[in-house]
């Protein structure tokens, strides 16, 4: 299998490209939009706009999601806000500079071109929310209003209180609720993605898993979307929904496109820490809480005297004392290693050490506790729902967790994978963020993705392709719907005695110590030799239970689990290749004399897009060089 | 601390279903109940018994898929909290808590204690929504939203549609479901054009999948994750009454099927 990495970027200056895209691209007229059938896995931000948006146009739509309802996909989790150029506040705010910001916030491991054209749709994704009544947060005269958001110096988020997530995604989804009703799309909710199709080298069509019945089918299509979202469950415990995975995507992968940036995993830094072993996810708390909270841990290790009686000669404000300028408000790559090492050192606090305190006993002696409440009152409430606790007598504890990945896979300037005829929106791909992601970003690529580019891209395709008519019965859908039946059989013929989730967790634990938020190369080695042994174990020693005809919740975790399973060494190689450390991607090799990232742009400044060779071979690594025209790449420090 | 489950077992929606007891000896009061529910599940499969089927995705409250009645209440006792975020401090040790599914003729049982709540899209499907083709938004500060009612319609937006409402009401009925989305996009001018017909379309469709009417019980509002307020459904009663005061256009989905 071979292929080219070409990002087909179209020519000319940065600020036309799009414009020219657009003039230069191929179209399908009105009337033949409806003899082509588009596949959409997928139904949060990028899938769901997308498929309403193709099914506006007059394409035949089928979307996929293996939740029972649209609406329910994980964006809904999303809590922050969207950035946007409008420029509203007046502060000097441009598409330039939203496009500079996300550059120069993923560590200038991105390509431009494409994050110039996010900057240039993002005005455009909050007229078209505004006008399917998003209630977005308003001024008393009417108008839209706006925050600021973390890494930047302009107030361009637009938020609906702390669900902007839920609003975005409920937008998209009554678009797509209005064409299933209208027949111009046919949704299959709890259904599972378990191959791609290929068919004359071009992706033509998935076979799913019914999760009620069980039952296996092939789908045909011209076109297959992938919108599955990332992949931070691998580590067990993240932010996560608990069912999101990387299974579609990695099934691609094998059938041939490229997986671009693996190790590229953000660590949130506030999040509440794990109570115990029976913890099934982990919550995220707004990183504005850190605008008043000071972070510290005890100075000795071991110290379990409860905060309230450690005075302050025997507290360790680490960020404070080691940024003063910045303190307890560095970017998060930062604050969420410096918080591992403290407790690394045996300085944690709370359930097993895995903890900092937030504290807001200053914040609350200097402007009264009434302030504090209007400030932070519903995010207090969230953490004493969870933990317990009042974080107005006592310190809140937090910890980093896994929240989202800029890797995924590869595509060029049309949102295409390296198989023509599969594209890949959203998370689910690697294009926009770089090493890292910045605030308020990932909504807004979700819907650019699906509501714009899509839409003109597979326009594009579909009108310069020439296309067979491929049957449900061709002998690739046969086998696919074979590979898939075969691998379940496989899971629940065994008669082990270890859980589906007892090897998640296992597999979390090794990932989170090897390739979290600090990785070394010894680290990576012994991670990538364990891999292996623990795919086997996982397959002659696993009890799933229950029967395929049926819903079986534990066979489609086991599934998921097998695929990360694998997965997990591609990410462990890619993050051993990347000699450098750049965004959320810190190897310990590879840092400046005061601990901070040292990137290496002279021998890594590309993409690196691994493809399938076989199961057990490694994987081949190619690379996409980054070319920065607009840009000069520089230098981040914040002590 | 030790529990006492009794847990509805129905292996499909066709069986008939019953209580099945479970003890949990090694429950902590920092679990959320799901987490309970799984430590429950590591059991069972540890004895290769069939582990209890349950819907939840999230976990922390958001996207609606989970939901359980516990010991006669939606989402269990705490107000405001769904089940997801329901922790084990709020039950004494040594509790005996029955966990059963929805139920609701709208609702079928798939699985032990997942439903099928298909009918909540459908209604949306009927007119949930403001037609705005891509492409074709007006600039975002075109349109003036004065404070107070972008703060009703995003009041009534924060519905999760976990079906509580339905499960709580004595008649089954989709009001406060059908109401909050009514009154949140009835409530914007963006959703001015079709605020009458949504609503006929809306409440046909709740008819149609066999939900009750509201006889104002209000156990929905007590019952509701998001405490979104009854106020909505005399919001939507007042828009029907006009709608059909008015003879409001049929709705298109209903067009086509007459």
């Amino acid at each position: 299998m071979t292929f080219t990495l070409d990002p087909a970027v179209p020519a000319g200056p940065l600020e036309m490209k799009w414009t020219r895209y657009r003039a230069d691209m191929r179209l399908v007229a009105p009337a033949n939009r409806r003899k082509y059938r588009i596949v959409v896995v997928g139904s949060g931000l990028a899938g769901a706009s997308a498929a309403a948006s193709f099914a506006e146009l007059g394409y035949q739509v089928s979307c996929f999601c293996f939740q029972d309802s649209p609406r329910r996909a994980h964006s809904i989790a999303a809590q922050g806000g969207i950035n946007a150029a409008k420029n509203y506040p007046n502060d000097g705010d441009s598409v330039f500079r939203l496009f500079y910001d996300t550059v120069k916030g993923g560590d200038f491991r991105a390509r431009e071109a494409n994050v110039y054209r996010l900057a240039e749709l993002s005005v455009n994704i909050i007229d078209q929310c505004v006008a399917q009544g998003v209630p977005f947060a308003r001024e008393y005269g009417g108008l839209l209003a706006n925050r600021s958001f973390g890494g930047v110096q302009v107030a361009r988020t637009f938020y609906a209180r702390g669900q902007t997530g839920q609003q975005l995604l409920l937008g998209a989804y009554q678009a797509l609720e209005r064409q299933i009703g209208l027949g111009q799309v046919a949704m299959y909710t709890r259904h599972e993605m378990l191959e791609l199709v290929v068919v004359d080298g071009r992706a033509r069509g998935i076979v799913v898993r019914d999760l009620v019945t069980g039952q296996v089918t092939g789908h045909v299509a011209d076109v297959v979307v992938l919108a599955t979202g990332g992949y931070s469950n691998v580590y067990y415990l993240s932010t996560n929904a608990k069912g999101c995975n990387v299974t579609a995507i990695w099934r691609a992968h094998k059938r041939g496109a490229a997986f671009a940036n693996p190790c590229f995993s953000q660590i949130h830094p506030t999040c509440i820490p794990p109570s115990g072993d029976h913890q099934s996810k982990l919550t995220l708390m707004s990183e504005s809480l850190r605008n008043d909270g000071r972070i510290w841990v005890p100075r000795r290790p071991g110290d379990e005297r409860v905060p309230g009686s450690i005075p302050d000669a025997e507290r360790d404000y680490y960020l404070e004392r080691r940024y003063p300028s910045y303190g307890n408000l560095v970017p998060r790559d930062l604050a969420s290693r410096r918080a591992k090492e403290v407790c690394d050192e045996g300085c944690g606090v709370g359930p097993g050490g895995h903890g900092v305190y937030l504290d807001f006993r200053d914040a609350i002696a200097r402007l009264g506790r009434q302030t504090i409440a209007e400030r932070y009152g519903n995010l207090f409430e969230m953490y004493q729902r969870i933990t317990g606790e009042n974080p107005y007598d006592v310190p809140m504890r937090i910890y980093p967790a896994p929240h989202y990945t800029m890797g995924g896979l590869w595509v060029d300037y049309n949102l295409m994978s390296t198989i023509p005829g599969l594209f890949v929106a959203g998370e689910a791909n690697f294009s926009d963020h770089g090493a890292n992601r910045l605030g308020a970003s990932a909504l807004m690529q979700g819907l650019a993705d699906g509501y714009f580019i899509l839409p003109n891209a597979i326009g594009n395709y579909l009108g310069g392709t020439k296309l067979e008519a491929v049957a449900p019965e061709a002998a690739e859908f046969g086998d696919a719907r074979h590979a898939a039946a075969e691998r379940t059989e496989r899971l629940l013929a065994g008669r082990g005695h270890k859980s589906v989730d007892a090897f998640h967790r296992e597999l979390g634990r090794l990932m989170w110590d090897a390739c979290g938020m600090s990785r070394s190369r010894e680290q990576l080695r012994q991670a990538m030799e364990r891999l292996p042994a623990l795919r086997r174990e996982f397959w002659d020693t696993v009890y799933v239970g229950g029967t395929e005809t049926d819903l079986n919740q534990n066979l489609e975790h086991a599934g998921r689990v097998a695929d990360f399973l694998e997965f997990a060494e591609l990410m462990c190689r890619d993050a051993l290749e990347r000699e450098e450390s750049c965004g959320c991607h810190f190897r310990e090799e590879f840092q400046t004399e005061s601990g901070e990232a040292k990137r290496n742009d002279e021998r890594f400044s590309y993409v690196a897009a691994w493809e399938y060779t076989g199961a057990d071979c490694p994987a081949a690594l190619h690379k996409e060089p980054l070319r920065y025209e607009a840009v000069r790449p520089t230098e981040r420090s914040y002590t | 601390m030790r529990l006492t489950l009794h847990v509805w077992r129905q292996p499909r929606g066709s069986a008939a279903g019953r209580f099945v007891r479970y003890e949990v000896p090694d429950a902590t009061s920092d679990m959320s109940f799901l987490e309970l529910l799984d430590v429950l599940n590591e059991q069972l499969l540890a004895r290769h018994e069939e582990p209890v089927a349950f819907d939840s995705d999230c976990r922390e409250g958001i996207c609606g898929a989970c939901g359980v009645v516990i010991n006669g209440e939606p989402h269990g006792p705490q107000t405001g909290t769904a089940t997801c975020q329901l922790h084990l401090r709020h039950f004494p040790d040594g509790a005996e808590l029955w966990v059963e599914p929805w139920r609701a003729r709208g609702f079928p049982v798939v699985k032990d204690l997942v439903i099928d709540r298909a009918a909540f899209d459908r209604i949306i499907q009927a007119g949930g929504f403001i037609t705005a083709r891509t492409g074709s938004a007006p600039e975002a500060n075109t349109t003036l939203v004065p404070k107070r009612d972008a703060e009703t319609a995003m009041d009534a937006a924060e519905c999760i549609a976990c079906g509580a409402c339905v499960a709580a009401c004595p008649n089954a009925s989709a009001m406060l479901f059908v109401a909050a989305k009514a009154s949140h996009l009835g409530q914007l001018p963006q959703g001015q054009p079709e605020r009458y017909s949504r609503t006929i379309a809306m409440v046909r469709q709740m008819e149609r999948e066999g939900f009750g009417s509201c006889t104002n019980h209000a156990e929905c509002t007590a019952a509701c994750p998001k405490e979104i307020s009854i106020d909505f459904i005399a919001r939507l009663n007042r828009d029907f009454l006009t709608a059909v005061r008015q003879g409001a256009a049929a709705p298109r989905v209903e067009e086509a099927e007459l």
